[in-house]
């Protein structure tokens, strides 16, 4: 066992250091989900990109630095002790980005990859329907094969659509043939937000900003070349972005470490505090450092071949209560001024969606019972 | 950057995990607790004979936590985290037989110590053995010691930390491996205890209370592994293990319902080695002290 930084690693780790401390903004950006807000973290991501701090673990010739897990999870820890800004690119770096690798063709990786890693394209995940929540296989937006135009067109509704108020392009699975079932028969579709037949309507979440929106399909034409993987094959190509959702890439521990060490000081700054706060902020300080341990557990294996796998829902419970748990703790600190707008209280507001977003924790808690303590399934119809 | 066991370690704590499973732990654990310390004793030469006696002088302390959570796995008796986690470093050597240890405030009475060859108080060797305690774990045979005196100070040199730490990184560790062996045993219950007609672990109540315990227990092994390398401290181990362990044993208790609440059910020697290691050792509440004191002088 041996938690030491190679050479090299130290070597990146002191250049994003350096660099972070020259670049980050030093007054916190507005919200991303208003429109200055959106503006400024676009720029934000553009400014990473010069010098290719935006997507680091992505190949040399789409800007990336071709860093190691291990760089990565270092950049992240640098990234958020540095107080730098959340990433507005976050759903399409993380979430779509490695299924382009994976499952898209060169033309498609070309296209979309290089904008990505920007900013100038920033993307919208189009997962959920008002019928299709935590059952996600139940979806009934459809496609329609339109072999005349070579493509397919799509009708439906899409909602709790994260960015998509702001965002230029999509991307979700739809019914592409009617009679199958369930998992199967579901294609997975890029497209632009501003296509014909595409109606976006934001929707004001808890704190007032249009962080989601509403996407309704009216016979909405995707060429072939916008089908990611094989037609029919959706279900699977998804699950790998469900796993990274849930798992490594989207909550990385340095988020936890900084806002811990945040609350450390909180907490001394703070005149008298609730005798009760003192266990809680060590609480949460401990379990940020074992979020951060698990998480060099899970990048040897994962290094060494092994797959994230149902583990995801175990990290994903944990970072998400942890996130809650936290920014709880700040508030009590922050006594009567609590309810007075503060970065405390917008990550708190940002922290009570973890345990819903990304397969609610109910969810995750079965899947944890069944594929990891082998409990029999749940009865579904 | 590699954090998991290496192979020397995987190996060891397949040795030690097959000795064990071929070595009735529960046997020797009830004869223990009914003043028959022969098969304890027996097992107690067999563990010293793999080495764990000298893990604390001669090893890492990943060692250490690898053979206590081997040892909490099979609710193994004896003054194991005295003998080879205080005093080899509280002395600085290792101990010959069974040694045991009173440390105020944190352990007020030595454990086994009619078996125990020397007791000590401390890092000084002690000889009057008083009366027997009755402990929550009935494997755990406590006794009062003199030089410990009414009012708790105690005579002799000052409690090593070194040795107090690497005692409590044990016992965390012992920890984490009473959590998994209730959580493995409450799985392997309620996948064939049958109500209304289904086995009672498809029910969505019990599989999100034992998915709590499987996600409190990945999380706090990282901070036992950490902590016996430096990177944080053993307090915060021993308060992590000390509360997964703790879900584990009040999860598995409700999710048995009744036979789980006899003394002739073996989860129940489970039950009562995690109670007691939960405040042994320095109570939650003095490791969460002692952590948010470093954390306010960084």
């Amino acid at each position: 066992m041996d938690l030491s930084l190679s050479e090299s690693e130290l070597a990146f780790q002191a250049e994003a250091r350096e660099w972070l401390a020259a670049n980050v903004p030093a007054e916190p950006l507005p919200s991303m989900d208003t429109e200055a807000g959106w503006k400024a973290h676009q720029e934000w991501e553009a400014r990473l990109a010069e010098e290719r701090w935006s997507v680091v673990s992505w190949p040399r010739e789409y800007s990336g630095r071709e860093a190691s897990l291990v760089e990565w999870v270092v950049f992240e820890e640098e990234y958020y002790r540095a107080g730098a800004p959340g990433r507005v690119s976050q759903n399409g770096i993380f979430l779509l980005a490695p299924i382009i690798f994976d499952h898209g063709t060169k033309e498609q990786q070309d296209r979309f990859l290089p904008t990505m890693a920007t900013g100038e394209k920033i993307w919208a995940q189009c997962w959920s329907e008002p019928e299709a929540g935590s059952d996600m296989a139940s979806l009934r937006s459809t496609a329609r094969r339109d072999d005349e135009r070579g493509g397919w067109v799509l009708n439906g509704q899409k909602t709790w659509s994260s960015r998509a108020a702001f965002a230029h392009w999509g991307f979700g699975l739809f019914r592409s043939d009617p009679e199958a079932q369930r998992h199967a028969g579901l294609t997975y579709f890029l497209f632009p937000l501003d296509a014909d037949g595409i109606t976006v309507r934001p929707i004001a979440q808890l704190d007032g900003e249009a962080g989601f929106a509403e996407v309704f399909f009216e016979d909405v034409f995707v060429p072939d070349s916008d089908v990611l993987g094989a037609p029919g094959d959706g279900w699977r190509v998804a699950m790998s972005t469900a796993g990274n959702e849930r798992g490594l890439s989207l909550r990385s521990p340095g988020r936890f470490c900084a806002a811990a060490d945040r609350l450390v000081d909180l907490h001394r700054s703070t005149q008298r505090p609730p005798a009760a706060a003192a266990d809680r902020v060590v609480d949460a300080w401990v379990k940020a450092q074992a979020y951060r341990l698990y998480t060099w557990g899970t990048v040897t294996r994962l290094a060494a071949g092994g797959e994230m796998g149902a583990a995801g829902s175990v990290n994903k419970v944990f970072w998400s209560e942890l996130d809650i748990a936290l920014h709880e703790t700040a508030l009590d600190l922050l006594g009567p001024e609590a309810e007075v707008a503060s970065p405390w209280l917008d990550g708190y507001t940002f922290s009570l969606s973890g345990p819903i977003y990304a397969g609610t924790n109910e969810i995750q808690r079965n899947i944890v019972a069944e594929r990891i303590l082998g409990l029999p399934r749940e009865v579904r119809k | 950057m590699r954090f998991v066991l290496d192979e020397d370690q995987r190996d060891f704590a397949a040795a030690l995990e097959s000795l064990l499973a071929g070595a009735d732990t529960v046997g020797a654990a009830r004869a223990w607790a009914d003043g028959d310390a022969g098969p304890g004793l027996a097992l107690w030469k067999r563990l010293a004979d793999l080495g764990v006696l000298s893990l604390a002088t001669d090893a890492t302390p990943v060692e250490v936590a690898i053979a206590f959570e081997a040892l909490g796995r099979h609710v193994v008796p004896g003054p194991w985290i005295e003998s080879a986690a205080y005093l080899p470093v509280a002395l600085g050597r290792e101990v010959e037989g069974v040694a045991t240890v009173a440390l105020l405030p944190h352990v007020p009475h030595a454990l086994d110590a009619d078996v125990a060859d020397e007791v000590y108080v401390g890092s000084t060797p002690v000889t009057g053995v008083r009366e027997r305690l009755t402990s929550v774990d009935r494997t755990r045979r406590l006794f009062r010691v003199d030089g410990v005196d009414d009012a708790g100070a105690v005579r002799g040199a000052e409690p090593s930390r070194e040795a107090f730490d690497l005692a409590v990184l044990a016992c965390a560790a012992e920890l984490i491996g009473a959590g998994e062996r209730v959580l493995a045993d409450s799985v392997t219950y309620v996948k064939q205890r049958k109500q209304f007609g289904r086995e009672i672990g498809s029910y969505q109540a019990i599989k999100h209370a034992l998915a709590d315990v499987r996600i409190a227990l990945d999380f706090a092994r990282p901070l036992v592994h950490g902590a016996a390398l430096g990177e944080v401290d053993a307090s915060a181990a021993k308060v992590a293990c000390g509360d997964a362990a703790y879900l584990a044993a009040r999860t598995g208790l409700q999710v048995h319902g009744a036979i789980g609440y006899t003394q002739e059910f073996d989860l129940s020697l489970w039950l009562g080695r995690i109670r007691a290691l939960v405040t042994a050792w320095g109570t939650p509440d003095f490791h969460r002290g002692r952590l948010l004191e470093q954390l306010g002088a960084r």
